[in-house]
């Protein structure tokens, strides 16, 4: 009995170790996001020191500030962030859930339906605001669910919806290519948007849609986050230690695809912030616990991060997509051929 | 009332267009070790997949205790029925001790908090698995035999009284084959788990089953002890091979020899 | 029986480049077509047929290309699901175009070619190879994924490299959809050497695809390299459609779906395959052509939009089909 007992302090004792070590990593992603987040407020272009800047959002009028920061920086970085927390989350919970690293939504193009929408009700049916948010969450929504249909034979097997998303969205892209090349004015800008994703001209009536959708949907799937733990040791597994995995897939597709979708509206599709999340996530934090919450921090992180760098780090102003994207291209490289050489998943 | 009586009644299930249980019968017998033997594609996994709820029958019902389990919601189920399948997949990089911890999962709702006795029930079952020294090892450095281990450590530590295995011996040599059975046997003598699983090997299956049962083309074709189902008569039936039938000097129980049509020396040919 | 399919289709694609040829944006009569195949110039009639007469005859040989490229792309993989544009062979040849374009100032048409050819090469053989690693080697799934992947990381590359560059952004941006429309007869002279070695490559290399097609093992029994075998078919494949790219933009799918109607209609065998695979591509790219030219009157589609939508639903019905394992 004495074994039994020994043994049962060592599991309580690593169990700790791996909370701890989770608590640490979440608490420095904390604190580096709020750091960053400080920084982009006050220093851009201009100098504005930290205690202008706290006035400011204390609401004070403060000259030769106030407009900066309440105009152009704030909503630039609340905008930055609420979909780098909508992005990482959305693919590191497809990445779990299909137990491949690669299969985050903006490679297997579940998310194209929401940028094909958006593109064709703005260039198209120009129209604004919160119509283009409705349209491109539904089709999102609409085009993510057919490919699941699509995918269903015996049920869904998760080879089979990747597959299928990767034909879906050569469709969606050629589609979208057609549609901005016949744009009446081209505005490259707002193409780049379309094509990369951006958070230039940002404003802050565009954060409560996506906050909601966010508490929402996000807590949905921070719900399942325990399931999707579990569909990491296989479906069949998971369904032995009684998870409904049907049922579990439909949740995460469609809370996922849905924050995705109203990121998307408001920012385009930025490029690898979905797919890059979670692994790196997963290399800070290890296996300890959902890889959740730290994804959608990294990805808050990564968006604030590669808009501050396209903006003021380089020669010309870059898009954050252009930035993510580049950067991001070597290290999906470097991915594949570990993921491919260890056969392992994320 | 619970008896852990496992029946499946007039089952018939299959994927797709293609039926591999044709209206099959079995009562698994509670608190004993059941295998399942039958030539390749005779619905032996499909069988256990149906008795486990990953398919849905077509016709027909898997009882518990009187129950269809079809019918019971999911961790009610798995808190009463285990399921090693044939190839779980470890996460990159996961301990062991955290891996045989998600068998708590059926006892764990949304929110609720890890309890004492969640960490008595996986230090137990890293114990009677005898991995409680692998604890803190990652499964990629774990030899097969281990690995297959710390995957029962997982199913015990979800605490079913009923513990289905698909193949748990494949991809094992012969050593660690008979180390995993001895171990299922353990468990089914401390704690009276009934057992059910699907066996390759057919004298590894008459050696430790208490009730055999043999499929053939969907249906179960006999079943009952060893002795009785294991005779040349079947083998010729289930998998058209003629054989002999001895004794186990060590076991009693019998053990089938192919004859095949080469070598022999001793006249057996009839 | 594949004499009598072959001469069916011959007659069809003799059918098509005619039909090719007398419907467009404007209303033509057969006259005006008679007259101009023959020289004529005369009036706005006749000198819209000149302009489609190049177009047609690109369309032919891209489509050929690309049809025969992919019968040996899917061949020297044993893949059902490769293709220039899944692989991502396409973007490559497009990101090196466009770096050649903004960082070198290549402008004569050779360069070009060389140059798409150079990229289009460099990552089908990268694709490839990070599709084959690991357990399993090439599956279907990896190559696709892989081949996903990397032309997301080129697309956002090609962005990256045009968008400081406002001078040359609207040239490449046409360009990259895929299209037949500007052909000239300058241009197709061009490329011509290029698909003339690689039809000639790829169409000897059909015995040795044959071989390959039993499995790596079996086919150094029956005495074939297997190495040389693959290097040899997958260069005339990669000259072929890097040339295509050079002067038609990406076009995706045809070299998807051609092999699969070919094999049902003439079986397995490589000599088989590979001329018809040609053909057959060749009546598709037209045909898409028309097709681009007719629904969106009177503007035009490209029929690198054509093909990725009659190709994508037939990439889903193949990978329906297809009996793939769960991860």
């Amino acid at each position: 009995m004495t074994t039994l007992s020994s043994t049962t302090g060592s599991i309580v004792g690593s169990r700790r170790h791996r909370a701890r070590r989770r608590h640490v990593v979440i608490a420095v992603l904390l604190i580096l996001l709020a750091a960053f987040f400080a920084l982009t407020l006050s220093l851009g272009q201009s100098f504005t020191p930290p205690g202008e800047v706290i006035r400011v959002l204390l609401g004070e009028q403060v000259p030769g500030a106030s407009f900066t920061v309440e105009q152009l920086r704030l909503p630039r970085a609340v905008l930055s962030v609420l979909a780098g927390l909508s992005f990482g989350l959305g693919g590191a919970a497809f990445q779990i859930m299909l137990r491949n690293p690669l299969a985050s939504p903006d490679i297997i193009g579940i998310n194209w339906g929401a940028s094909a929408a958006a593109v064709f009700a703005i260039v198209v049916l120009s129209l604004k605001g919160p119509a283009v948010s409705i349209l491109a969450v539904t089709s999102g929504l609409g085009v993510a669910l057919l490919i699941y249909v699509l995918s269903f034979r015996n049920g869904v097997a998760g080879t089979r919806l990747i597959l299928v998303g990767i034909g879906v969205s050569a469709m969606l892209e050629s589609f979208i290519a057609y549609i901005l090349s016949n744009a009446p004015a081209w505005n490259l800008q707002e193409a780049m948007r379309w094509l990369t994703g951006s958070v230039n001209g940002a404003q802050l009536d565009q954060a409560p849609p996506l906050l909601l959708a966010l508490a929402v949907l996000g807590g949905l799937l921070l719900s399942q986050a325990r399931n999707l733990e579990a569909l990491r040791l296989g479906d069949d597994t998971a369904a032995a230690l009684g998870v409904g995995v049907a049922r579990t897939r439909i949740i995460v597709i469609v809370s996922a695809v849905g924050v995705i979708a109203f990121a998307t509206a408001v920012t385009g599709p930025i490029a690898f912030v979905a797919f890059l999340s979670g692994p790196i996530a997963a290399r800070t934090i290890g296996n300890n616990g959902s890889l959740l919450i730290p994804a959608a921090l990294v990805g808050a992180l990564l968006v604030l991060a590669g808009d501050y760098c396209g903006q003021f780090l380089l020669p010309s102003r870059y898009p954050v997509g252009v930035i993510t994207g580049a950067l991001g291209a070597p290290y999906l490289i470097f991915l594949i051929v570990r993921a491919n050489r260890s056969g392992a998943s994320l | 009332m619970i008896t852990n009586s496992l029946v499946a009644s007039q089952l018939s299930a299959g994927y797709g267009d293609n039926i591999i249980l044709d209206g099959l019968d079995l009562a698994v017998p509670p608190g004993k070790i059941t295998t399942i033997v039958g030539a390749n594609a005779s619905g032996k996994s499909t069988l256990l997949r149906t008795m486990s709820r990953l398919i849905s029958p077509r016709h027909g019902h898997v009882l518990l205790d009187g129950k269809s389990i079809h019918r019971t919601p999911s961790r009610e189920l798995a808190r009463r029925l285990g399921l090693l399948p044939q190839s779980p997949i470890a996460p990159e990089g996961i301990v062991v001790a955290d891996l045989v911890s998600r068998g708590r999962h059926p006892h764990h709702g949304t929110f609720s908090r890890w309890t004492a006795k969640d960490d008595e029930a996986v230090a137990a079952a890293l114990t009677a698995t005898k991995t409680a020294e692998l604890a803190e090892r990652p499964m990629e450095e774990l030899s097969g035999g281990q690995r297959q281990r710390v995957w029962i450590a997982m199913a015990l530590a979800q605490q079913t009284e009923i513990l289905l295995l698909d193949e748990p011996t494949t991809f094992l040599d012969i050593s660690h084959q008979v180390e995993v059975l001895d171990l299922l046997t353990d468990l089914n003598r401390t704690r009276g788990t009934t057992i059910v699983m699907v066996l390759h090997d057919l004298n590894l299956a008459a050696r430790y089953a208490d009730y055999l049962v043999a499929m053939a083309e969907g249906r179960l074709h006999v079943s009952g002890k060893p002795e009785d189902v294991l005779t040349e008569e079947n083998v010729r039936q289930v998998f058209g091979l003629e054989s002999r039938i001895i004794t186990d000097p060590t076991s009693d129980r019998p053990i089938m020899l192919p004859i095949g049509r080469h070598r022999m020396t001793t006249g057996q040919a009839r | 029986m594949q004499s009598l399919w072959l001469a069916v289709l011959i007659a069809a694609l003799a059918v098509l480049c005619l039909l090719s040829v007398g419907i467009g944006t404007r209303e033509i009569v057969w006259s005006d077509v008679v007259a101009a195949l023959g020289g004529q110039v005369d009036s706005i009639g006749q000198a819209a047929v000149t302009v489609r007469i190049p177009r047609t005859l690109l369309a032919l040989l891209a489509g050929a290309a690309l049809g025969l490229a992919g019968t040996i792309m899917q061949g020297v993989t044993r893949n059902p699901l490769a293709d220039p544009g899944i692989l991502g062979v396409n973007m490559g040849a497009s990101l090196a175009v466009v770096i050649g374009v903004a960082w070198f100032n290549i402008a004569s048409a050779y360069a070009y070619i060389w140059t798409a050819i150079l990229g289009a090469g460099c990552s089908a053989v990268f694709v490839y190879t990070i599709g084959s690693m690991g357990r399993g080697g090439a599956t279907p799934l990896k190559l696709a994924l892989a081949g996903a992947a990397t032309s997301v990381a080129f697309s956002s590359l090609v962005i990256a490299v045009v968008l400081p560059r406002n001078d040359i952004a609207g040239g490449i941006r046409s360009w990259q959809i895929g299209g037949v429309g500007g052909a000239t007869f300058d241009g197709i002279s061009h490329v011509l050497p290029f698909l003339a070695v690689g039809f000639v490559i790829s169409l000897m290399s059909a015995r040795r695809l044959n071989s390959l097609a039993l499995g790596d093992e079996l086919a150094a029994g029956l005495g074939e390299n297997a190495a040389v075998a693959r290097a040899v078919a997958a260069f005339g494949a990669i000259l072929l459609c890097g040339a295509t790219t050079a002067v038609c933009g990406p076009i995706g799918f045809v070299g998807l779906v051609v092999p699969h109607l070919c094999r049902l209609l003439v079986g397995v065998d490589h000599r088989w395959l590979l001329p018809f695979s040609a053909l057959i591509g060749a009546c598709l790219l037209i045909s898409a052509d028309i097709v681009g030219r007719i629904v969106a009157r009177p503007a035009e589609l490209d029929v690198g939009i054509v093909t990725a939508f009659v190709g994508a639903p037939f990439f889903i019905w193949i990978v329906r089909r297809q009996r793939v394992r769960e991860l």
